[in-house]
């Protein structure tokens, strides 16, 4: 009797399993889980592209003649066995990559987690920590939504319009002022000339750091190397990084707008 | 079908034929239930699927019974009445759950186990299902592991134990403070991949409101949607219940507020006896009550007397904070009464001594019966300034052992104490009081756990079988486990296989038109009285009836006044009762009103029961039998019987049927406590 | 106390809702919250009014039952379920509001009752560990050790009620999903069916329609049980690792 009812039992378990599974990326594509994934990757991916942006803009510091070099170098990188500009169009090419994913899920994620949650509490959350019970259990800290969390929606839009302004005013140099190609520097300077100039970048950078300080830590947790223990190192890198981007970013426009630099 | 249109007076009950098991085969009680798996006959693996089961509640009995079932190829459809089945009581168990495993090398084993559960029972179990019990328990563990249930466990990774209840080995289970909530989990995870595979057809928020029985077989019920207020039948081959306890008859319990008695008092209306419905068990260790708003009580686990000292002020009505009373006018009553056994006498013990000295007027703390009684819509004379609660204090604990030794050892129980009570149990004793815990009564079954009604089978807390007059801490959750994933899955075969169905019943039947005729009609006149009462004040009263008069101490005279009044009550209900809406929603109003309708005669039967057992035993409490020394004296030359009860009609007397009660391995002694 | 309740009401789930006021007095500090309800539901059918339907059945905080937004919390001010919230948390004059679960995949039923199947369904995708009754090895058969027991306690914790998805802007069920996931994940008992487990619990949670994850935290701060938000990072890297094993 023990055998029957085990095999029937098995027959009735195997009926719950479905063996039919799509690819990795189809599976990753496919999930709001798989989505944040792509996310967190493309993020990280336009995170270390700003980091050595960053840096390579305070070149600014040392001169016309450093910083235009230096554009000038990086449409020789990998040569010879690259050719000419090669690795900068391959650069923009991953970099263009990484913002569609980063956008196109991010779009499709928000479009589901407003329709998951159309109506809004009469009251809203208070915002604030809910009270402690006198003798409460020892449960693990809260947590309540930051600003930076709050932004991301908004911030990533901000981000978005930025680049498309900052390509079409630094690389195409569509709508610079100056417009001079080949002369790196004085476009720039000529941006940070303008108020408006200095508003866009200004505001965009700052956008930028409330992005990367929820993103980074996001993307660890995403990406499953997030722990209790880990948290704080997590947090204050999260920070850190924000800050040096911002920070090192609107340098420039401020060294500009000052004199420091033009 | 609620006039009072009997002709004899409830107490005048006839008694009929003794009711006799058939089912547990003769032989060795070891080899009893080997013995009946061997005999009873089996269902063809590819006929399962051709025989349906209706299974009433999800709880671990249901829980794991349906899954199993539908394990073994049966088409089962489940019921409960919650918005999911991973919500029933059971969740609640604290504790822990006993089995015969002897991991400890302590001198445990599965005869120990029996022993201890028919002694703890105060003689008033069959000994084969106890037994049973106890052999079975030891493959529950196994079963649960298995399912990822996370056990306590110790730093080799293997489980742990601890002794529970006063029983000298410790065969006790456990997942911290929630060990039926990791139970049930389990069973109902089991349940739900039968669900997604297509062989248990779910219906939560469905209530069963009536039982159908075609030709003298329980053949199908009649269950009422909650949400559309729809209400259909369903048919089956067998029909299971699993709908728990009946403990909210006293209003303030710990069970769950919408746990209910509807599906075994619809079921014993049918035809189920009901056996031993005056056993109930009160815990000692509840949080008391702060109002008459109070809803529901709390139960703390009654480790808590390990290192707790209970005590009352020496002087009545004393009023002082208990920091006030010093050491020479307090009175450490279980010290002083059981001196060798102190605050660890058995629960009902405990539990009767607090509501003596509660009696004497040296209750404390706020809650009570103070304001209550005598007034409008109460059937108990004024409380006369009683307050209702003991203190249990752990300052002599904290002093001895320090306060984190005892942070680490109660500190959830603390935390919820100060959660409700808003004190703080490290600087200020505890109060506690007794309250309804568990029902050891209930639909009386055979061997197989089949009802009087052939088809008709009850697991779990809903039958009587296995706890006699008293439960041991940690057997409750055993005994619904055992019944649901090994005992009622292997007998059930033998009636499924000896009673093939050829006929398919139908809603034209005329028993399942006439059940659900009936079921409209009550619901109807629920809605149409339309007077002025609310379901719960009358809920409220026959609780604090049952409380006064068929609670922790029974006399004659207290139980013949409560007969007198629950008639009153019952023809005042249907007077007097508002019930808004309709029954085409979902209306709560409703739901509760036609419990309440049920929990009117059940009362009734339990006071019966009460009154015509003339003797003290387990849970059951009659003041005229008493040892000289005010101890509960047990009468095995006249009551070594279960008492199962026939219905006859509502408020006409039942008849009483014995089942004689035979020791053949356990022989009947006196508890001593003194 | 007295005090003004402002309750969605709504007869069914077809119909419109809207915040309805009530006043209730004497009401004592002891009360639960759920014992308040009561005393306005007995007024209320006293005067011929549909009582506020909510759902409720152990109140003592286990059965996850319960299910109320209380001043736009889940669960209200306090760290714990709505029937172990007591009176003493409100004072006299307040005015509070009270509101179903907000979200796509918990339909209102009427009034503050609202329709959690989809959790069911989540478990049914796979929220189990495949052990038929009777086929169980000893239980000791396998040691499992004490880490991976207490973790798989503190996931196995949860009661279902939904607050995690009430509290989440984006109602997400994300929290509760990897509860699930985790307790039976870490578990060796657990480990056959590991991969197509986070699978299809997460396929499930999807096709429920509750929102994605962005790390908001509230779900964590709301849970009466303390669920870690770490058990969703623990369920991310679990599905990328599945995703690959199986992809």
């Amino acid at each position: 009797m023990e055998g029957c009812v085990l095999t029937v039992g098995l027959m009735a378990a195997l009926d719950t399993r479905t063996d039919r599974r799509p690819s990795f990326a189809g599976l990753l594509w496919g999930s709001t889980v798989g989505k944040k994934t792509a996310m967190a990757v493309s993020g990280i991916v336009m995170l270390l592209y700003l980091v050595v942006h960053m840096l390579g803009n305070l070149k600014i510091f040392f001169g016309a003649g450093t910083f235009d070099g230096y554009a000038a170098w990086l449409r020789t990188i990998g040569e010879p066995f690259l050719h000419h500009e090669w690795f900068l169009w391959i650069a923009r090419v991953v970099l263009v990559a990484a913002v569609v994913t980063h956008a196109v899920a991010a779009y499709q994620l928000s479009r589901r987690d407003i329709a998951a949650r159309p109506v809004k509490y009469a009251r809203p959350s208070p915002g604030r920590h809910p009270r402690w019970r006198r003798f409460a259990p020892p449960l693990s800290r809260r947590r309540r939504a930051s600003y930076a969390t709050r932004t991301m929606r908004w911030g990533g839009i901000i981000l978005g319009l930025f680049i498309v302004w900052h390509i079409l005013d630094l690389t195409t140099l569509t709508v610079n002022p100056h417009a001079a190609p080949g002369h790196p520097y004085a476009n720039v300077v000529a941006t940070f000339s303008t108020w408006y100039g200095d508003v866009i970048y200004i505001v965009a950078m700052l956008a930028l750091g409330l992005h990367v300080r929820h993103g980074f830590w996001s993307a660890a947790q995403t990406l499953g190397a997030g722990s209790a223990a880990r948290d704080r190192a997590l947090k204050t890198t999260a920070h850190a990084l924000a800050l040096l981007l911002t920070a090192g970013f609107i340098s420039v426009p401020v060294a500009v707008m000052t004199g420091l630099v033009s | 079908m609620t006039a009072s249109t009997a002709s004899t007076a409830y107490t005048d009950y006839p008694t009929g034929d003794p009711v006799v098991d058939t089912k547990a085969p003769k032989g060795p009680i070891a080899e009893r239930w080997d013995t009946r798996r061997f005999e009873a006959k089996l269902v063809n693996p590819a006929n399962r699927r051709k025989h349906t089961v209706i299974v009433v509640g999800t709880g671990l009995a249901g829980g794991a019974a349906g899954a199993t079932l539908a394990e073994q190829g049966y088409r089962v459809v489940q019921f409960c009445y919650q918005d999911s089945p991973r919500r029933a009581h059971s969740i609640a168990a604290q504790g822990g759950i006993n089995a015969a495993k002897n991991y400890r090398n302590d001198g445990d084993s599965v005869h120990r186990l029996f022993y201890d559960t028919v002694k703890g029972g105060d003689f008033r179990a069959r000994e084969s299902n106890v037994h049973r019990l106890a052999q079975v328990s030891v493959e529950i563990i196994d079963q649960c592991v298995a399912q990822g249930v996370p056990f306590a466990r110790e730093y080799g990774g293997l489980l742990d134990t601890r002794s529970f209840g006063g029983v000298q080995v410790s065969r006790t289970f456990y997942a911290r403070g929630q060990t039926g909530q990791q139970l049930l989990l389990g069973a109902y995870q089991a349940l739900s991949r039968q669900i997604a595979a297509g062989a248990v057809e779910m219906h939560q928020r469905t209530e069963m409101l009536d039982l159908i029985v075609v030709d003298g077989r329980a053949r199908g019920i009649v269950a009422r949607d909650l949400l559309t207020g729809r209400i259909d039948t369903h048919f089956a081959d067998a029909v299971v219940l699993a709908s728990g306890g009946y403990g909210n008859v006293f209003y303030l319990s710990t069970n769950a507020m919408n746990s209910n008695a509807t599906a075994v008092w619809r079921a014993h209306r049918r035809g189920a006896y009901f056996a031993n419905p005056c056993f109930t068990q009160i815990h000692p260790t509840c949080i008391p009550r702060t109002g008459d708003h109070q809803s529901k009580l709390t139960l703390m686990s009654e480790s808590l007397r390990n290192d707790g000292r209970i005590w009352v002020p020496k002087a009545k009505g004393d009023r002082r904070s208990p920091k006030d009373i010093p050491e020479d006018e307090r009175d450490y009553y279980l010290e002083r009464i059981y001196p060798s056994f102190g605050n660890l006498v058995p629960r009902d013990i405990a539990s009767r001594a607090a509501k003596n000295v509660c009696d004497e007027g040296r209750g404390v703390g706020p809650g009570g019966q103070e304001q209550r009684g005598g007034a409008e819509g109460s059937s108990v004379e004024g409380g006369g300034g009683r307050r209702e609660g003991v203190y249990l204090d752990f300052a002599d604990a904290i002093a001895r052992m320090g306060r984190s030794a005892v942070e680490a050892k109660y500190g959830n129980l603390f935390d919820m104490y100060a959660r409700i009570t808003d004190e703080d149990p490290y600087e200020v004793p505890m109060r506690i009081y007794p309250a309804v815990h568990y029902t050891m009564g209930g639909l009386w079954v055979d061997y197989d756990l089949q009802t009087t009604v052939p088809g008709l089978f009850a697991i779990g807390e809903a039958n009587f079988s296995d706890h006699g007059a008293n439960r041991l801490g940690a057997s409750a959750l055993m005994q619904g486990l055992a019944d649901g994933y090994f005992v009622l899955p292997s007998t059930i075969n033998d009636y499924l296989a000896r009673h093939p169905h050829k006929d398919e019943v139908d809603g034209g039947h005329p028993a399942a038109v006439a059940a659900v005729r009936e079921t409209e009609e009550r619901l109807a006149r629920l809605l149409a009285v339309d007077g002025d009462r609310t379901p719960d004040s009358f809920h409220r009263e026959i609780g604090e009836l049952m409380w006064e008069y068929c609670g922790m101490a029974r006399t004659d005279a207290g139980l013949r006044k409560a007969l007198a009044r629950i008639p009153e009550i019952r023809e005042e209900f249907w007077r007097r009762i508002k019930v808004p809406g309709t029954g085409e929603e979902f209306n709560q109003s409703l739901e509760k009103a036609n419990r309440i309708v049920d929990y009117l005669e059940l009362a009734e039967l339990m006071c019966l029961d009460a009154l015509h057992r003339a003797e003290s035993c387990g849970g059951h409490f009659r003041e005229e039998s008493q040892t000289p020394d005010g101890e509960a004296a047990r009468r095995d030359e006249a009551f070594s019987y279960a008492a199962a009860w026939e219905f006859a009609a509502t408020g006409a007397a039942p008849t009483l049927h014995k089942e004689d009660l035979v020791f053949e391995y356990v022989h009947p002694t006196q508890r001593s406590y003194a | 106390m007295k005090l003004t309740l402002r309750v969605w009401r709504q007869k069914n789930a077809d119909a419109d809702g809207t915040m309805s006021t009530y006043e209730v007095d004497g009401i004592a500090k002891d009360m639960s919250f759920l014992e308040m309800l009561d005393t306005l539901n007995e007024s209320l059918i006293l005067s011929g009014e549909d009582p506020v339907a909510f759902d409720h059945d152990c109140r003592e905080g286990i059965c996850g039952a319960c299910s109320l937004v209380i001043n736009g919390e889940a669960h209200g001010p306090e760290r714990t379920t709505t029937c172990q919230l007591h009176m003493r948390a409100f004072s006299d004059g307040d005015t509070i509001d009270i509101e179903p679960w907000r979200a796509s995949a918990f339909p209102v039923v009427k009034d503050l009752v609202v329709d959690r199947g989809a959790f069911d369904r989540i478990i049914q995708s796979g929220g189990y560990i495949t052990a038929p009754t009777g086929a169980a090895p000893e239980a000791h058969a396998t040691a499992v050790p004490k880490p991976a027991a207490d973790t798989a306690f503190e996931h196995a914790e949860c009661i279902g009620c939904g607050a995690c998805v009430a509290a989440c802007p984006n109602g997400s069920a994300m929290l509760f999903t990897s509860a699930k996931v985790n307790h039976l994940g870490v578990l060796p008992q657990g480990a056959p069916e590991r991969e197509s487990r986070v699978l299809d619990m997460v396929e499930r949670m999807d096709a429920e329609g509750f929102g994605g994850c962005t790390l908001t935290g509230e779900c964590a701060t709301a849970c009466p049980k303390g669920i870690p938000l770490f058990s969703i990072t623990r369920m991310n890297r679990e599905f990328v690792r599945a995703a690959r094993k199986r992809g």
